[in-house]
């Protein structure tokens, strides 16, 4: 049905897709199977059209094609319905499917009678019983992505990609998609179906395609492969990185956390974080890994002050028992906080390097009231040097520098504050193998200078290779605590697969 | 775009090239360029006045321009603030209003308090100072608002334009509130040192809150906050206090501006700002200042002031009919807004 043949593509001189040649089957559900940042969604992307600039050839029922925009993909019958829905809250259904394909007669009026009707016609072959006209808004999340699959019907869509659909939506309303997706199958629709959760896997595909580091790994027929195995196929790979020494014996804690939770920011009466307890010990590099939506984000910006009111649990920096309402608060009390998306939570893009560094300690950089110049250039000279941080001089825009780079200012614009416990939110997502390196010296001086360090990752060698200890999150839990000697992929990885279906 | 090849180019890691190889004096002369723009603009705006009008060139009209302009400096200097953090005030023509009527009756009349019996006269710089704190309460209002309930800044503003004008109103009982004696009135039309007093005061405004956005914590915070509010939260700013105090300061220059016009009329309008709001955004546009904000700078604003201020005396001097005025100064901001992006995508 679907070929893909020796696709490379690169961002800013990275591969992150090499060389990838599978083949999706129509009638099958093939379910594509990866870590994060094993090249999924970039496949994903490229098959549906939203990038268009790589290398390669992708094959549609025999005939080469190459899309020039997702509705080029989807007019030639490829349909996407990402983990986030594209839908308009607002309109209604009816509305939604026929957006930007509206029928009109001669005059350019709608031809609402007929739309209605064939969304009627779709609602009911997807068993979705409520009335074309409810705006979308109204029906619940599961609902919602049904009226998504109906669009991509309305489509006429042969090859319907399915990324994380299973993520937001109940049990009840697990069962009822994967009915329309067996009617699917029937329909000898191909479906490509990306999923965390292995067990659901087993439930549903009938094929699996093992991407990791941006390679195809193996391909194979669902029963012939197990659990374990897969996982195997998902993770096994030589880690790179020197491994850290066992570091001190951790007598003395840095910060300890009781009981935090979290309410979920949307579902009333849930929480997000369940009960979290650890420390963090002088010198100590502490792991944090999870899978998507674990909550690993979230149990950082509750640390830093971010989430005061909605939260409970006491945490403790020096033996003392602190209350964060703010990242004001939680910088007074020693905390620094990377965060994960450099460009819009860690650096200011129109702003020159130097303001980028000095503006977490403005108030080390006054006299009389006034910013000294020479004060802030000589912060932003010695990080420059420090950190190697390449850059025509401090001076420049920081939008100007690339990843690693930026990366490298946000880390001094923190490590200015001289604190003594340090939040790392994937720390070297995006950047190249040089500055990771580099960054990961970094993370082990700082710790043997006796920092506390937090860090999460989502990539298992990093996360393995910096850390003394690793906690484990799956759904907003910590599932596992493992000491450095007791590490390993498999034991990882099991703790952060959720659960539940 | 300007790039000079013959100097140091910066170092960076070949598999992450950085996106503009540009260096320290390209980047300073195209930041001269981008503020010549308006120079350029201004002078040119001069020299075709001047050739078409014998009264342009003159002391006389040099002084009238300038002192005109001093109340739209004054209001645009705040609005500065306002835009840079990525907000928008549309309150100040009447938080202007209030708060020159309000100093202008405390200075006619007092304050009288039958049920206590009581009778309060005010001095000059006490009607001046309760005036002025009007206005900066009024502006306080507006940050207070948009931080704690979330209020869009131009939803938020545009209420406050509706409510202090009806406060006028209300004050002033829709009549003007004149006899503001000498000394009050020397702010909007003496001299000192042979410049007009409002020319100090812009002048004084101006480089204090030059002073403030570069040299000071606040300033800094200012432009961080509209750059990317996210960051700037992250870094530990407190970003409803600056709000608050940039509304404040917005709502403060406001009434500077309100006493000005106050003095030069001797009198309170209930009508007056009328739609100044509109030439100080119009000012702050024209001098180069991102409407998104984290962009532009005090200076930039003064020189949009001037254009618009030499614009509007021209115009009267060439027996322009005011409709055309308006049509005129229309297109100009319209000008001015296409070349500054055009000349940022550059950049």
């Amino acid at each position: 049905m679907l070929k893909v043949e020796n696709i490379t593509k690169q961002f800013s001189g990275i591969v992150v897709l090499d060389k990838i040649s599978i083949e999706l089957q129509a009638g099958k559900v093939n379910a594509i199977i990866g870590e994060n940042g094993a090249g999924k969604s970039t496949l994903m992307r490229i098959l549906s059209g939203v990038y268009t600039d790589y290398e390669g050839q992708i094959f549609f029922q025999n005939e080469p094609v190459r899309f020039s925009s997702t509705k080029d993909a989807q007019s030639k019958g490829i349909a996407i319905i990402h983990q986030e829905l594209n839908l308009i809250p607002y309109l209604s259904i009816t509305e939604n499917i026929f957006l930007g394909r509206e029928l009109t007669n001669r005059w350019g009026g709608l031809q609402a009678k007929e739309m209605r009707s064939r969304t009627q016609e779709l609602l009911n072959r997807l068993k979705l019983y409520v009335s074309p006209d409810t705006q979308v808004y109204k029906l619940k999340v599961g609902q919602q992505q049904v009226v998504e699959i109906a669009k991509a019907l309305l489509f006429e869509s042969e090859v319907i990609i399915m990324d994380e659909p299973t993520s937001a939506i109940s049990d009840h309303e697990v069962e009822v998609l994967f009915d329309i997706i067996n009617d699917l199958k029937k329909a000898n629709k191909a479906i490509v179906y990306i999923s965390h959760k292995l067990d659901e896997l087993f439930e549903i595909a009938d094929r699996y395609i093992v991407l990791r580091d941006g390679k195809h790994i193996e391909s194979g027929d669902m029963p012939d492969i197990d659990h374990d195995r897969l996982i195997q196929k998902m993770v096994g790979r030589n880690i790179q990185v020197a491994k850290k020494e066992a570091g001190p014996g951790n007598e003395e804690k840095l910060l300890s956390v009781h009981d935090l939770c979290l309410k979920h920011p949307t579902k009333k009466n849930e929480l997000f974080l369940k009960n979290i307890s650890f420390s963090l010990g002088k010198g100590e590099i502490l792991g944090v890994f999870g899978l998507m939506g674990a909550g690993r984000t979230e149990l950082l910006e509750t640390l830093f002050g971010l989430n005061a009111k909605s939260c409970t649990g006491s945490i403790e920096v020096n033996h003392q028992v602190v209350i964060l309402t703010s990242p004001d608060d939680a910088i007074k009390a020693g905390l620094a906080l990377v965060p994960e998306d450099r460009k819009n939570d860690g650096l200011i893009l129109g702003l020159d390097v130097r303001t980028n560094i000095s503006l977490t300690c403005l108030k080390n950089m006054e006299r009389a009231g006034l910013l000294q110049e020479g004060l802030e250039t000589s912060l932003a000279q010695k990080y420059i040097k420090e950190l190697n941080i390449k850059t025509s001089s401090d001076k420049q825009l920081a939008k100007n520098l690339s990843g690693g780079n930026q990366q490298k200012i946000v880390l001094s614009k923190w490590l200015a504050t001289k604190p003594s416990i340090l939040l790392l939110d994937e720390p070297t997502r995006g950047i190249d193998i040089n500055a990771k390196n580099e960054i990961y010296k970094l993370i082990l001086q700082l710790a043997s200078a006796g920092m506390g360090i937090l860090m999460v990752s989502s990539e298992l060698p990093e996360i393995m290779a910096v850390s003394d200890r690793i906690l484990v999150m799956a759904e907003g839990r910590l599932t596992a605590e493992l000491a450095n000697h007791e590490l390993s992929e498999d034991k990882i990885l099991k703790a952060a697969i959720p659960k539940t279906i | 775009m300007i790039t000079d090849t013959s100097t140091q180019q910066p170092e960076i890691t070949k598999s992450e090239p950085a996106k503009t190889p540009s260096n320290n004096t390209a980047k300073d002369f195209r930041h001269y360029l981008v503020k010549f723009q308006s120079l350029i603009a201004l002078f040119l705006l001069c020299a075709v006045i001047g050739l078409l009008s014998d009264n342009f060139f003159t002391v006389a009209n040099g002084w009238n321009v300038m002192r005109q302009i001093s109340v739209n400096i004054c209001i645009s200097v705040g609005m500065t603030l306002v835009i840079l953090t990525g907000g928008i005030d549309l309150s100040v023509g009447s938080v202007l209003a209030f708060s020159g009527a309000v100093t202008a009756g405390l200075l006619s009349a007092g304050i009288e308090l039958p049920a206590f019996d009581l009778f309060i006269g005010f001095t000059l710089l006490g009607g001046i100072i309760v005036g002025m704190a009007t206005g900066s309460i009024l502006g306080a209002f507006n940050g207070w608002t948009i931080t704690r309930f979330r209020v869009p800044p131009f939803v938020a503003t545009l209420a406050m334009l509706t409510i202090a004008r009806g406060l006028t109103m209300l004050w002033t009982n829709g009549f003007p509130i004149s006899g503001l004696g000498e000394g009050f009135v020397t702010i909007g039309t003496g001299w000192f040192l042979g410049i007009p007093v409002p020319v100090w005061i812009s002048a004084v405004v101006v480089v204090s809150f030059m002073m403030i956005t570069t040299k000071t914590k606040l300033g800094r915070y200012i432009y961080a906050i509209g750059g990317n509010e996210n960051a700037a939260r992250l870094s530990g700013i407190n970003i409803k206090k600056v709000k608050i105090i940039v509304y404040s300061l917005a709502g403060g220059l406001a009434a500077v501006g309100g006493l000005i016009v106050t003095a030069r009329l001797n009198s309170a309008q209930p009508n007056a700002g009328f739609s100044y709001e509109l030439d100080a955004i119009a000012a702050v546009v024209i001098g180069g200042t991102s409407l998104s904000g984290g962009r532009g700078t005090i200076l930039g604003t003064v020189l949009g002031a001037i254009i618009i201020g030499v614009l509007n005396n021209g115009l009267v001097l060439l027996d322009v009919s005011p409709f055309w005025q308006q049509v005129v100064k229309g297109i100009v901001i319209l000008l001015a807004v296409i070349i500054d992006k055009s000349s940022s995508k550059n950049q």
